[in-house]
């Protein structure tokens, strides 16, 4: 049973941190960012180097987080400013992205990394070994989770770019400055998404294609929970948390992450607006009364 | 003079919808632009707002050149906007649509949100309901509500009559008129109802094919046939 907790933890901690940066930008900004992995590789990089040269792991990490967080506005301002609105040209564009980005660092630091080892050791329950940081990673997936809810409901910021994501005309005459609120959206889910990669950086190798590995469950998650980017990722982190668990415990790791693919094809066939659409649905049943 | 449009073309794209459009409003007057479906009417008042950009011509709000001024700059400035269909952010709460208003511009007072509740005390009773839910009438009373909250100068509505109850018409354009009279706020607005075109109006622009082709005032806005050529093909 321990086994199977500890199992779902990281699992839900993969794909929540996974999927959050991207679930972000795309549920704010209706902008497919295919150069997401890529953040996150780019995160694991700027974790990974700051911490070989010294530096300890918790301020590589903010370093990462800033560092990502400042690249993503760059991004913004460069290339992701001319594609607001233009959801399948931003697939394209952000493609491009990835691909320079991927073959950039390769050609600056080869292809792979001296690995960082996985920090905090481990607790011994009921005779079997738990890495502590992957229950930190659970922790921090739930913090941030906590985090986002505060930011997008309770503060000025939150509140605009809700408005701005419904009616951006609207929102515009209301005052906002939607272009600000658009490039400060997706500084936020690149230094998300450098976030991921700095705190996963010490259990996996870090190469050029380090972000890969992120994409399709970071994607199925994001289809899944809809386009609401705090209720979406939530939920749909929890049913393939529990789904990718279920399988993997009987079948192995391949039908794990078959079992996301055919939860995604489901719920999009069952609810094409995920589970933030059906929130949003039943929320506005009871609001009615 | 408050407003001020002189020679304004706009439109979609490089198109011209709006052709030389040339209007003038007053401080603390109610002026319409009517004018059948498709003539340009919000088009134009999109361009006064700066939602779409003018092609050529100048706009002049509170003797400044805001032209190439953007949308949320000029909402800043003190221009109120209600738009076509209202334009409630549906996911927000009632409360929380107002909030959009009162943050138009924070080194301006806002109004106090008892006060837009004192106007539309029905928006009080709903404040935790989500905007998408009300009816078309309580959406209206939302919208203009909104604008309000960020104490505008000058309000500009597009159609408020559209999507409403004939019985609710009545009330909303009284309630236009009290915050006219009982606030200061100059009103703009653009209408084909002729109900409410003839119990708002001070003054009036006729709107066809993109061009101004008449002006109404005074006793001529109580001539039914006069007003009504201009909303009939």
């Amino acid at each position: 049973m321990e086994d199977l907790l500890y199992q779902f933890m990281n699992n839900f901690a993969f794909l929540i941190l996974s999927a959050i940066g991207l679930a972000v930008i795309f549920g704010m900004m209706k902008i497919i960012n295919l150069a997401h992995g890529e953040f996150i590789m780019l995160g694991a990089y700027i974790a990974t180097l700051a911490t070989k040269a010294g530096i300890p792991l918790l301020l590589s990490i903010l370093l990462s987080v800033v560092g990502v967080g400042i690249f993503g506005l760059i991004v913004d301002r460069l290339i992701i400013s001319r594609l607001y609105g233009r959801t399948l040209d931003s697939v394209v564009v952000t493609w491009g992205v990835s691909l320079v980005m991927q073959q950039g660092i390769l050609i600056l630091f080869g292809p792979s990394l001296e690995t960082l080892s996985t920090p905090l050791g481990s607790i011994s329950i009921g005779g079997s070994d738990y890495s502590l940081y992957r229950i930190l990673l659970f922790v921090t997936a739930i913090v941030l989770l906590i985090l986002l809810y505060l930011l997008f409901t309770k503060t000025t910021f939150g509140l605009h770019s809700r408005a701005a994501m419904q009616n951006a005309e609207i929102a515009r005459s209301m005052g906002v400055n939607t272009n600000r609120i658009y490039s400060f959206t997706f500084s936020i889910g690149a230094a998300l998404a450098g976030l991921t990669g700095a705190l996963y950086a010490p259990t996996m190798a870090v190469s050029p294609t380090f972000g890969g590995g992120f994409l399709m469950p970071s994607f199925v998650t994001v289809i899944v929970g809809g386009a609401n980017p705090l209720i979406g990722p939530s939920l749909s982190g929890g049913v393939l948390g529990v789904v990718s668990t279920g399988l993997d415990a009987t079948w192995g790791t391949f039908f794990g992450r078959l079992g996301l693919l055919v939860v995604a094809i489901l719920v999009i066939r069952i609810m094409p607006l995920g589970f933030s659409g059906l929130v949003e649905k039943l929320s506005v049943r009871k609001s009615r009364g | 003079m408050l407003l001020t449009a002189d020679r304004v073309f706009s439109g979609y794209g490089k198109v011209d919808i709006v052709r030389s459009v040339s209007i003038t409003v007053n401080e603390g007057e109610i002026v319409s632009i009517i004018g059948r479906n498709g003539v340009g009417k919000s088009t134009f008042v999109k361009t006064v707002m700066g939602l779409l950009p003018a092609h050529s011509g100048s706009i002049r709000f509170q003797e400044q050149d805001v032209t190439r001024s953007k949308a949320n700059d000029r909402a800043r400035q003190g221009m109120g906007y209600v738009p076509q269909g209202h334009g409630v952010f549906p996911t927000l709460t009632v409360e929380e649509n107002l909030m959009m208003g009162t943050q138009i511009n924070k080194k301006k007072p806002s109004m106090n949100l008892l006060t837009i509740y004192d106007y539309f005390p029905k928006l009080k009773e709903r404040k935790r309901q989500k905007a998408g839910t009300l009816s078309g009438g309580e959406q209206a009373a939302l919208a203009i509500g909104r604008a309000l909250a960020g104490y505008p100068e000058l309000l500009i509505l597009d159609e408020p009559s559209e999507g409403i109850q004939p019985s609710i018409i009545h009330q909303i354009s009284e309630m236009i008129r009290k915050i006219n009279r009982e606030l200061g706020i100059t009103i703009l607005f653009v209408e084909q109802h002729m109900g409410m075109i003839q119990e708002l109006s001070e003054r009036c622009y006729a709107m066809d094919k993109g061009v101004i082709v008449g002006e109404v005032g005074g006793e001529d806005l109580h001539n039914y046939d006069r007003l009504k050529s201009y909303l009939t093909v």
